[in-house]
């Protein structure tokens, strides 16, 4: 430790840390544009000048290392002149229309400015226009503002890795412009709105819609991947405005996936249920709640005599106050079979370890960021989990190497040490063979189902790796979670992991899929969607989900829901789906107007309370299952608050299996070509699949199946008939691999337990 | 006694009356300065806080630009705008507001106002026949100022040098 003294004031700080964080540190205040704490330093704003005694000239605050006994001062007339200076050229071309700038407000020039500006500009000169240009759906552009902090141009290059920005031209003709009228495609793109200090690139979604004093900021939890990433709700009139990050270093850092920050879009649909509605004689009547409640009681009642005829289909986004009063709800009346696993359709390792094995990162996200070898097993993790990649990218510039297993080439943000790209069955091959590699390195027994396998120089470089480094994990990704290996995945994964001291990560997907498991959404009979679809369902309960769109049971559900005597949907959405199937449909609010716990990948619970208002007459669902709860003359549904049924769930966890590599499985192996389903960004769920910019960007899905098949056309045999889509050839798919797209209308018949490619 | 005594002079020799008097009479032969409203109307100033204006460009095109500078200044809450990107890609209000019972004439919406959108007229005459009536919707005030943009503009330019 060292002490300096900034302003008077004594500061200690640490050799060679920059002035502008020791100062930050201590609360003393130097005004910058390109500086940004997880950034590098470019020291080309020049707006954090401060005098040093002993420098002849001011220095960049960002940029100069402290050192023993330094005098700075901040506020003398040097640095003062300095900072005027500065201020005054950037200025020259800045125009003056923050009247019509959605940054003013929260504008850090004009907060600069206002604060170490003139109050008069000198310049009379014509100002420099720059020409927009459209960089795609999420981001709005107005260049003439730019001050060229180069900061959006550094977030894509050292964090997100796609360097889609850049600079082009000198001085007075610099601009920052995409590649050659590229759009930008990155899944973490809408940082650059954060980074960006002034109006030059700011939110197309919420351009011009509100300002910035105007908003009431809700913190929250983002609810479209297993991070629970941290963020802020920004409401006008109770309605959703925008979503920010907000700072938090174990989970999100100051980043956010554009599927969290735009999905909000989703929230304000027009396609949002507003009014309860009951079917009578075929057609839809608009109700009254008590009506709406009494009619799903009588409906509901028939049938819970009869409890193993009743399913229940629960969206894993649902908190954990919902799903845990839907569970007391229905176990009261011996109905187990309530399922949030709607896209898994190996079961193999509940039924091994004869209870709920839940997925589940045993690291931290520092602690993976910190690894030095990685493995992923079946994950395209850059579009599963944007912010987790992140992670593992900054880990593998920090030296980790990064391997995969994958059916597909996945392009990812970092360089891959090894690969083996190849159909699930084969994936599982080299993972028995890394085992053995593993075994005879370290003269252990190698375990039953790895005796036949042949290791090769580059199965030894991998298992050594593993061994060596020291700090290692394997991921197991959505790929492997939604084959019809899942178990072998794991299995071998982990038998791995105890061989090798690596730990064994495998990641989940949704937002409350760790919580949905922790508080017994899952069947408690060992049954599962699969074994629930086979038996004959009289009553479904389908809860927060469009049921043909967001599982992988597609033709096989849809009968299910034909075939049954009662469908009761609680939905936030209205959808012509929902209304074929349902007899009655109950609007409910979606995770930013209700209170609720999310339980995120690292099993942190979250909680959040209510930022914005339901439309309509929607309500929070928990609050539907505790008059249901009374309607059903139940006793302890008596909740007033949330807090009160989450202190119960919090009391009321269920046990669950662990991933553990000692488990036996019976074998199973898939037929090629495999047909495996690929969920894109943009399609995991009713609200980000109605968010329409996101729809429009790079990440959303096509109907389009991708094969290296060459064939124009694949016809996929489903119990509801072939269907034919469109085939793209590509190489980076393995052979032996179709590739189809969920969550799509187009592919809502897929069925990935009963699926089978017909012709091609 | 001398108290007593003067006391009843004052009183029997009604002094007090003929000064009251004395008054009146002095206004009897002074210029008149009264006015019969409304048949006559008292000079107004050009900076004078009345009816607001929603104001246009020469060309028809609306100033207001949904900067919301006015809204956030109001202090009485009187001002409601929701914006949005016109097709032409300009920012514009898709609604304007001004509750004219709340508001308190203080015309800080038109010194916050950047490109002299929103204006107090020298209009003070005006009723509300039915409840509802008093919130000036963009249509109303728009319409407003097409009605008395000549005033308008004149009121302005008067008192632009002293600005």
């Amino acid at each position: 430790m060292i002490k300096i003294e900034i302003n008077g004031q004594i500061v200690e700080a640490h050799e060679g840390d920059m002035l502008i964080d020791v100062a930050d540190e201590a609360k003393i205040p130097i005004p910058r544009f390109c500086y940004h704490k997880k950034l590098s330093i470019a020291a080309n704003c020049r707006m954090c000048l401060v005098e040093v005694e002993g420098a002849p000239k001011a220095l960049p605050a960002c940029a100069t290392p402290v050192t023993d006994g330094m005098k700075v001062h901040t506020r003398s007339p040097k640095a003062r002149a300095a900072q005027k200076a500065v201020m005054e050229f950037l200025l020259i071309n800045h125009p003056l229309d923050c009247p019509i700038c959605d940054q003013g407000g929260e504008c850090e020039l004009q907060d600069v400015a206002f604060e170490y500006g003139n109050d008069v500009g000198k310049y009379s000169e014509a100002k420099r226009v720059v020409p927009d240009h459209d960089v795609g759906p999420l981001i709005a552009t107005d260049m003439t503002r730019c001050i060229h902090c180069t900061r959006c141009v550094r977030f894509g290059q050292e964090i997100s890795g796609l360097m889609e920005l850049g600079a082009v031209g000198r001085s007075e003709w610099m601009e920052i412009t995409t590649y050659v009228g590229k759009s930008i495609t990155s899944e973490i793109s809408g940082n650059i709105i954060d980074l960006c200090p002034v109006g030059a690139l700011t939110s197309k979604p919420f351009r011009f819609k509100a300002r910035a004093w105007e908003m009431v900021a809700h913190p929250s939890i983002a609810a479209h991947d297993s991070l629970g990433s941290h963020i802020e709700v920004h409401t006008y009139q109770d309605k959703v405005m925008r979503v920010v990050p907000r700072d938090n270093e174990a989970i999100n850092e100051t980043w956010l996936s554009d599927r969290d920050r735009f999905a909000y879009e989703g929230i304000n649909s027009q396609d949002r249920l507003t009014v309860p509605l009951a079917k009578s004689k075929g057609q839809w009547d608009e109700q009254e709640w008590e009506d709406a409640l009494n009619q799903t009681v009588e409906l509901l009642k028939p049938h819970l005599n009869n409890p193993d005829t009743v399913g229940v289909l629960v969206s894993p986004n649902a908190t954990v106050e919902e799903l845990y009063l839907l569970r007391k709800l229905l176990h009261a009346h011996g109905v187990k079979d309530i399922e949030t696993r709607l896209r898994q359709i190996d079961f193999r390792l509940d039924e091994a370890a004869g209870k709920p094995v839940a997925p589940g990162l045993v690291n931290t996200l520092p602690e993976i960021e910190a690894m030095e070898s990685v493995l992923l097993v079946g994950s395209n993790l850059r579009y599963e989990i944007p912010l987790l990649n992140l992670r593992v990218r900054k880990a593998q510039l920090e030296g980790a190497r990064v391997r995969v297993l994958n059916v597909a080439d996945y392009p990812f943000t970092f360089d891959l040490e090894d690969k083996v790209i190849a159909d699930p069955q084969a994936l599982v091959d080299t993972l028995k063979v890394l085992v053995r590699a593993a075994a005879e390195l370290k003269g252990t027994e190698i375990p039953a189902g790895a005796e036949d396998a042949v290791v090769s120089e580059q199965h030894q470089a991998w298992a050594k790796d593993l061994v060596e480094s020291g700090k290692a994990t394997i991921m197991v990704g959505a790929m492997a979670q939604q084959s019809p290996l899942y178990a072998d995945f794991v299995l071998w994964s982990a038998r791995l992991a105890d061989l090798t001291g690596a730990t064994i990560n495998v990641v989940p997907q949704s937002a409350n899929e760790v919580g949905a498991y922790q508080v017994g959404a899952v069947p408690a009979n060992g049954g599962n969607i699969d074994s629930m679809l086979a038996s004959d369902k009289k009553a479904w309960i389908v809860v927060g989900i469009d049921p043909e769109l967001d599982t992988v049971y597609g033709a096989r559900l849809k009968q299910a829901l034909d075939q049954a005597d009662t469908v009761i949907s609680l939905t936030a959405y209205d959808s012509e789906y929902l209304r074929s199937v349902s007899d009655i449909m109950l609007p409910i609010a979606v995770h930013t107007e209700t209170a609720g716990t999310f339980v995120n990948a690292t099993g942190d619970w979250q909680s959040f309370k209510i930022a914005s208002a339901a439309p309509g007459d929607a309500k929070p669902l928990w609050k539907i299952l505790r008059v249901l709860g009374n309607l059903l003359d139940m006793d302890g549904f008596d909740y007033v608050h949330a807090d009160e049924v989450l202190e119960e769930a919090k009391a009321q966890t269920q046990s669950l299996g662990s991933v553990q590599g000692d488990l036996a499985i019976p074998a199973r192996t898939c037929d090629k070509p495999v047909v495996l389903g690929e969920w894109s960004l943009y399609s995991v769920d009713p609200i980000v699949r109605r968010s329409e910019p996101l729809q429009k960007a790079a990440g959303a899905a096509r109907p389009v199946v991708r094969s290296a098949i060459e064939a124009d056309e694949i016809v996929l045999n489903t119990p509801a008939g072939p269907i034919t889509l469109p085939n793209e050839y590509d190489e980076s798919v393995a052979p032996g691999v179709v590739l189809v797209p969920m969550g799509l209308s187009e592919t809502a018949d897929v069925t990935l337990t009963d699926v089978s490619v017909a012709a091609s | 006694m001398s108290h007593t005594l003067r006391h009843w002079i004052k009183t029997f020799g009604l002094i007090e009356l003929f000064k009251g008097l004395a008054v009146t009479g002095k206004y009897l032969f002074k210029p008149k300065i009264t006015v019969r409203y409304p048949e006559e109307k008292t000079p107004i100033s050009p900076r004078f806080r009345g009816h607001h204006a929603l104001r246009r460009y020469e060309n028809g095109e609306e100033r207001c630009i949904a900067c919301k500078l006015c809204e956030a200044v109001c202090p009485a809450n009187a001002i409601t705008i929701e914006s949005e990107e016109r097709e032409d890609g300009t920012r514009r209000t898709t609604r304007y507001d001004i509750d004219m019972f709340k508001c308190i004439y203080c015309g800080f919406c038109e010194e916050a106002c950047p490109v002299d959108a929103i204006v107090e007229s020298r209009v003070f005459e005006y009723v509300f026949w039915e409840r509802g009536e008093n919130i000036m919707t963009k249509e109303k005030l728009l319409e407003f100022g097409d009605k008395h943009e000549q005033i308008i503009a004149a009121d302005k330019a008067a008192d632009a040098k002293y600005r």
